[in-house]
């Protein structure tokens, strides 16, 4: 934790991340207006960054909802697919990874070949692909980021098994008799956990830029659910009278990504002290 | 060298069985009915019957592969469901102007993100560094289409030779133009219109590059024959520019092809964003028509060509390190 704080690349990252969960935990209460409210009198209105009554200070979109307040909200849509997209993806690539590299022979040799077929075909499009059959939407939106992100994780953590299986106390622990179970769980997945975490975070940012790319493409959650890319497809029909409604979401996503890359980027040196040298 | 490349080849056969395989599935293992989805919810029992008869559905699953395969090995990737044209010759009549955009967008990333991570290495620790690592950490972090976004909006809406919309003409057949007829006309016409559409899918790759030969010509930099080429009393150019960036590109190189497939992949929703007349918006467009053969052809497509320029890199990496065996 002192490193964390030492480290400046993880620290503003880890900054960011914070106040990005308060925003989204307690959207319903930081919100200025109600962001579903419609009132088509003041759509497309332009931001009022020092109004004397400045109520809409990023504007309003089509329907005269409150960009600000959408923006908040959509926050929730986007950590909550990233979180769940790259869970999964992190529990099941662990799994493949250390199977295989424990297991080793023709186990490994599928589980990775698998893998290596997944990675032959460019992520976002293999992404958008499984979301259009799977059907538009929020949890369909979440396999199809899980799947494509598995490969990652099953590599790195296979990586780190078959290093650290080789390690005496594995040795030591084999010779006395511990259970497969408790050898790959315990002696070996617990000591990859620095690595993984690195590549869970890094992975967080890519979930969410994928996310808020099928919601553009109008293949990730539906209205009335508020999700960034969706709001960035509206504001592409105006971009001429109102520029701030592509502006100001892109801005949050931006700020978002750059928070988990760079705590992600942080945590690496941190762990890997030889890196951060260079 | 020869019997590396052949031996790589012969690898790709299974690769793309698999490949094949995956793309298949993806349409026919998902859950409801691939041809309720393509008619839509108004369909008739006779056109239900039809579809069902054109694309084999009623056969055994791995019978319905084998047709297929079997089809697109021999260029049949089947028929559109909405443009009733064959497939193969809808995407490769796309190909052209993705693999245009494609090329120019990492010559972009190349020449400016190269540089620029040298400029960061020589001067480490100065504004200049800090100012490229900045460069390279709002690069990764920006979505190509919000990128493409931004740059509608406040670029091409207020200078006036910079269109929003569509492809102007080859920029190769504008080379070739400039280069027999000199006449400059037809590249301008086809740089005007692809200039946002390449600095859109170019912005991350560059960062990543930027960011790659600054660590990489770091590293090559504290190595001993670096010291010794110092030593021998020759300039700094010579020696960051002939000794240490030469090593330090072999990275550089290989990310580039990596990127290369993320870049294919991001290019579909930046094409859709300029209406670029690319094999991208192609698919898109197919997605939200619900036209699978479409979809099931151009992923296909898309990822054979990822494959193949996988397999490039990995031989001009062979190339560009001589330490590498073939065997």
């Amino acid at each position: 934790m002192k490193q964390l704080v030492r480290n400046r690349s993880a620290l503003v990252g880890l900054i960011i991340i914070s106040l990005l969960l308060f925003f989204a935990i307690f959207a319903n209460f930081v919100v200025p207006n109600d962001p579903y409210e419609m009132d088509i009198w003041v759509s497309y209105g332009a931001p009022e960054w020092f109004g004397e009554d400045s109520q809409y200070i990023l504007g309003t979109d089509d329907m005269g909802r409150c960009v600000l307040s959408r923006i908040i909200m959509g926050s929730r849509i986007s950590l909550l697919v990233g979180a769940v997209a790259t869970g999964s993806s992190l529990i099941i690539g662990v799994f493949l990874g250390a199977i295989g590299a424990y297991v080793g022979g023709k186990t490994d040799a599928l589980i990775m070949r698998f893998m290596d077929l997944i990675l032959s075909i460019p992520s976002i499009l293999l992404a958008i692909a499984i979301v259009a059959t799977l059907g538009p939407g929020m949890v369909n939106a979440m396999i199809a980021i899980a799947i494509v992100r598995i490969p990652q994780m099953a590599r790195v953590t296979r990586s780190m098994v078959l290093s650290i299986k080789e390690e005496d106390y594995v040795q030591a622990g084999k010779a006395l008799g511990f259970s497969h179970g408790r050898l790959l769980f315990k002696h070996i997945l617990m000591n990859c956990f620095a690595p993984i975490m690195v590549v869970a975070t890094l992975g967080m940012g890519t979930a969410i830029v994928v996310e808020a790319g099928l919601s553009f493409l109008g293949l990730g959650a539906q209205p009335p659910l508020i999700s960034w890319g969706r709001m960035l497809a509206m504001g592409r029909e105006a971009i001429r009278s109102a520029p701030h409604m592509t502006l100001y979401p892109g801005i949050a996503i931006v700020f978002t990504v750059l928070g988990f890359n760079l705590l992600g980027d942080g945590l690496r040196d941190i762990f890997d002290p030889q890196l951060k040298q260079r | 060298m020869f019997k590396y490349i052949i031996r790589r080849l012969l690898q790709l056969i299974p690769v793309i069985i698999g490949i094949s395989i995956v793309v298949f599935m993806i349409v026919h293992l998902a859950p409801g009915d691939p041809i309720l989805m393509m008619l839509g919810e108004d369909a008739t029992p006779e056109d239900y019957a039809r579809l069902q008869r054109i694309y084999g559905f009623d056969r055994p699953v791995h019978e319905q592969y084998l047709r297929w395969a079997g089809n697109a090995l021999q260029g049949d990737l089947g028929v559109s469901i909405r443009q009733g044209a064959p497939v193969g010759s809808l995407l490769l009549s796309r190909l052209p102007a993705t693999i245009e955009l494609a090329f120019i967008s990492v010559l972009l990333a190349v020449i400016l993100g190269v540089p620029l991570g040298v400029l960061a290495a020589i001067k480490r620790e100065t504004p200049v560094d800090f100012f490229s690592m900045v460069v390279a950490l709002l690069g990764v972090s920006m979505p190509g289409f919000w990128v493409a976004l931004v740059l509608l909006t406040y670029v091409a809406l207020n200078v006036g030779w910079i269109p929003m919309f569509g492809r102007g003409g080859s920029v190769f057949y504008g080379l070739t133009q400039l280069f027999t007829a000199f006449d400059a006309s037809e590249l301008w016409e086809g740089l005007r219109y692809i200039m946002l559409p390449a600095i859109s899918i170019g912005t991350a790759m560059m960062a990543i590059i930027t960011r790659l030969t600054r660590s990489s010509l770091l590293e090559v930099m504290g190595k001993d024959y670096i010291r010794t080429a110092r030593a021998k009393g020759l300039g700094e150019r010579v020696v960051v520019f002939k000794h240490g960036l030469r090593n330090a590109l072999l990275p550089v190189v290989t990310i580039v092809g990596i990127q290369f497939g993320a870049m294919l992949g991001g290019a579909v929703i930046t094409e859709t964003v300029f209406a670029w007349p690319g094999a991208g918006r192609l698919i898109v467009n197919a997605i939200q028509q619900r036209d699978f053969p479409i979809v099931q052809g151009g992923v296909l497509m898309m990822a054979l060509i990822f494959t193949m320029v996988n397999l490039l890199v990995d031989l001009s990496y062979a190339v560009l390190n001589p330490r590498i065996r073939y065997d």
